[in-house]
């Protein structure tokens, strides 16, 4: 049977919705623009205090979109959290991936300690470290480690803070002391970056691991008798 | 001396951090952040208002490559009714929420109360993007808070149609990059020209926009999400959510595609903007719970605001658009105050009658004399009654209609105005029943008199002091 | 710019509208939120495709690294808000029970 909004409506219309998409992007591309920002954003990447491009967008010239960034991910946890307490989680793992995670989560970590540091010259930074940490408490999780390898609550919440904390205690004092908001003096950008990323990447992993558990981490006892 | 508009964004930040951090004082610590938010963005506006337009090149790089904040008086004029009322709904906030809710409410009030105000100084279409996102998160997690399955369901469902608003947006933004390489609005301002590039790129920004402020017929999620929150979220979500979303539609219509506009998309969205007036006026008529009224209502009062569009259109540059525009800000204000108190107050009745539905109200609203007269304020402001703010705003609007001989569009106006007052009265009128006279004007302070103080500053204060608002919007154009 | 780095530009942008495009489909048609989401993650993966594409400038120019900035940044907030939803779907499914 047709359904004439399913099979005729909406298709029509997101075909008419690509032939204007395509055609605008055409038109976009093939346009007078140049380089965009690209040309512009690399002269300026030797001021920035790490050799990575990208790394120097994210971290200085558009530094306050990441600010921004690191609070989304912080309101989802928190919405997250405001939904009620974790799930009982998984069973305990039997001992040949137990065996594995207890070899796999030390080199994660190894991994994340070495994307943050690459991140200022090459691919890499504390998005991707951030990701590796979460990666290695959603192993744990899936091992049956109920809180993923988490402090508890009260310890939790200062670690998924950090991030925004540093980040934005960072710009208020260079604006106190008289640069302007997220401005790094010259010299200082390369270590002010790095503070910040690893505080980053520390919150980072922390809360989407915590994010992957579902709900508040069960308290501390809780976790020793599921253990 | 230091830079007030990245502390107006900065500082409700830390405030979140901290109430994070210890839950246990969730409810000083967020009051103390709440009062510091708003001093840092009202300090803004008053500097705009003494100094004209600002800026703050972000990391010291400048457009094009850096981010920048912007104040004009149109971003000050929404920074202040915005700040004001988030601290009258902190107060009542504060009273509101027992111990286990406030450790959920006040981080999560304070990371939304962040992204309102850098959504309103964001000159960067990207940085829009993250601070509509950081909004729209917020806004459905702190409207799933009373946990119960309709309030969780209806969330889940406004998260989802605000995703697929940002997605849109989010496309035009990229369509801009590739056409014009450049994100700042007053340097995409500057190399937008007539075509189909930026006329696609701005139907996908708008068309996201209008999804966010649940423009007629794409309202749907709007009142199942509004009505099952907690009273001060509702009254956050209703004042100011949806109203950041027209904001930043105004705000790319008049400073970025003014030359892309044709007056074709001007009417489509007065027409929706008709009617979401008179279906969400008439929805609110038959509404059986006080929420679910004043929910509908605000579908009805974002309708006005659109209808402005086409007026807008119509009028050449002078005098009179000015003064229509500053009218449209005025409604939208207003309505900030008004809707906001309707919430408060019937957050308060709620609680009191452990209930909102309207015709069993009688006695619980004539318990609580202070609510039900801040309900009264807030309903003359929303049918827009003399001498409250929509009365002026609407005026003009209509006079302006006149002269421009679309008589079609004060017929609508009129049409809203007459079921605004059937709905308004229908409330008041259970109201008043029976009932000794009661003995205390104030029962609850902490609630009662934020709800009351919107309500007087909706129908007397912006009404009879409007004049300062003109002054504001004179204060530099973006860029 | 040549027609090599035109080409790809719009090889990688066309297919990135057509992931936007699948996306919108799957989120307009089904029903269930779960669908919907993964249909918003599609049309996410095709927006930043579309960046990724534009930030392309041939093999022996470095890509402009802006719009790889920013699809870094949407990624991070694809996530959370991804997260947020499934919470807020598990949640619907417990109280169902």
């Amino acid at each position: 049977m047709i359904r004439p909004l399913e099979h005729i409506v909406i298709p029509s219309g997101l075909i008419a919705l690509g032939g204007l998409l395509g055609w605008s992007l055409f038109l976009a591309i093939t346009g007078e623009t140049g380089d965009r920002l690209a040309e512009i954003a690399l002269a300026r990447v030797p001021d920035s205090g790490v050799s990575n491009p990208v790394t120097s967008v994210l971290l200085n010239f558009r530094a306050y979109d990441t600010l921004l960034e690191l609070a989304v991910l912080l309101t989802a946890l928190l919405g997250i959290w405001s939904l009620g307490a974790a799930g009982p989680g998984f069973q305990k793992a039997a001992s040949v991936l137990e065996g594995m995670v207890a070899g796999f989560v030390p080199l994660l970590i190894l991994s994340a300690g070495y994307m943050l540091w690459v991140g200022a010259y090459a691919p890499g930074g504390a998005f991707q470290a951030g990701a590796l940490l979460g990666a290695a408490g959603v192993m744990l999780a899936l091992a049956g480690h109920r809180n993923a390898g988490l402090p508890s609550e009260d310890r939790l919440r200062p670690l998924v803070a950090l991030g925004v904390f540093v980040f934005a205690i960072t710009g208020v004092l260079l604006a106190v002391v008289g640069g302007g908001f997220l401005t790094y003096p010259a010299g200082l950008a390369k270590w002010l970056i790095l503070i910040i990323e690893t505080a980053a990447t520390l919150s980072i992993g922390a809360t989407l691991a915590a994010a992957y558990l579902g709900g508040r981490p069960a308290p501390e006892h809780a976790t020793r008798e599921s253990a | 001396m230091i830079d007030a508009l990245p502390l107006a964004v900065t500082l409700p930040l830390i405030g979140a951090l901290a109430v994070t951090v210890w839950p246990a004082h969730a409810r000083g610590l967020g009051l103390a952040g709440a009062l510091i938010t708003a001093v840092s963005a009202l300090t803004v506006t008053t500097e705009v208002w003494s100094r004209g337009a600002l800026r703050a090149d972000l990391g010291g790089w400048g457009a094009p490559l850096g981010i920048a904040l912007e104040a004009d008086g149109l971003s000050a004029a929404f920074l202040a009714m915005a700040n004001l009322v988030a601290l009258a709904v902190s107060v009542y906030a504060g009273g509101y929420f027992k111990r286990e809710t406030a450790r959920h409410f006040w981080p999560l009030w304070l990371l939304l109360w962040s992204a309102l105000n850098g959504l309103f100084l964001a000159a960067d279409l990207f940085n829009l993007y993250v601070t509509l996102e950081l909004l729209g998160l917020s806004a459905a997690a702190l409207g799933a808070l009373t946990g119960t399955r309709e309030a969780v369901a209806a969330n889940l469902r406004y998260l989802l149609v605000g995703l697929l608003g940002s997605m849109s947006y989010l496309l035009g933004v990229a369509l801009v990059y590739a056409a014009y390489g450049v994100l700042d609005i007053g340097l995409v301002a500057e190399a937008v020209e007539p075509g189909p590039v930026a006329w696609t790129a701005m139907t996908l920004m708008i068309g996201g926009l209008i999804l966010k402020a649940a423009l007629f017929p794409m309202h749907f999620w709007l009142p199942p999400a509004h009505a099952n929150a907690p009273a001060p979220v509702s009254a956050a979500l209703s004042a100011l959510v949806v109203k950041a979303a027209f904001y930043l539609a105004l705000r790319l219509w008049l400073d970025v595609f003014a030359p892309v506009l044709g007056e074709a998309a001007a009417n489509l969205l007065g027409i929706l903007g008709a009617g979401a007036v008179v279906w969400g006026s008439w929805r609110a008529l038959r509404a059986e719970r006080l929420k679910l009224l004043a929910a509908y209502s605000t579908v009805a009062q974002m309708g006005y605001l659109f209808i402005a569009f086409p007026l807008l259109a119509a009028t050449p540059p002078g005098l009179a658009r000015e003064n229509l525009l500053a009218a449209v800000v005025l409604l939208a204000l207003t309505h900030g105050f008004a809707k906001a108190g309707l919430f408060l107050a019937a957050g308060m009745v709620q609680k009191t009658a452990g209930h909102d539905r309207i015709d069993e109200l009688g006695g619980a609203a004539q318990a609580l004399p202070a609510a039900t007269f801040a309900i009264g304020l807030a309903g003359v402001a929303l049918i827009g009654l003399p001498p409250s703010g929509t009365f002026l705003a609407k005026w003009m609007m209509l006079e302006q209609a006149m002269i421009l001989g679309l008589w079609w569009w004060l017929v609508v106006m009129m049409v809203g105005t007459l079921l605004a007052a059937a709905y308004i009265f229908r409330v008041l009128s259970r109201a008043f029943n029976r009932e000794p006279t009661p003995y205390r004007f104030v029962n609850d302070a902490s609630t009662e008199l934020p709800a009351l103080l919107l309500g007087l500053i909706a129908t007397f204060g912006l009404g009879i002091a409007a004049q300062p608002l003109w002054r504001l919007l004179e204060q530099g154009a973006f860029g | 710019m040549t027609s090599h780095v035109l080409g790809t530009q719009l090889l990688y942008g066309g297919s990135g509208i057509l992931l936007v495009l699948l996306g919108l489909w799957s989120f307009l048609v089904h029903a269930p939120l779960l669908r919907k989401l993964i249909a918003i993650n599609v049309m996410g993966a095709g927006v930043f495709h579309l960046l990724v594409a534009i930030a392309y400038r041939g093999i022996d120019t470095p890509p402009d690294p802006v719009p790889h900035a920013l699809v870094l940044t949407g990624i991070v907030v694809a996530v959370s808000a991804t997260a947020l939803a499934l919470a807020f779907g598990k949640r619907l499914d417990r109280d169902g029970d």
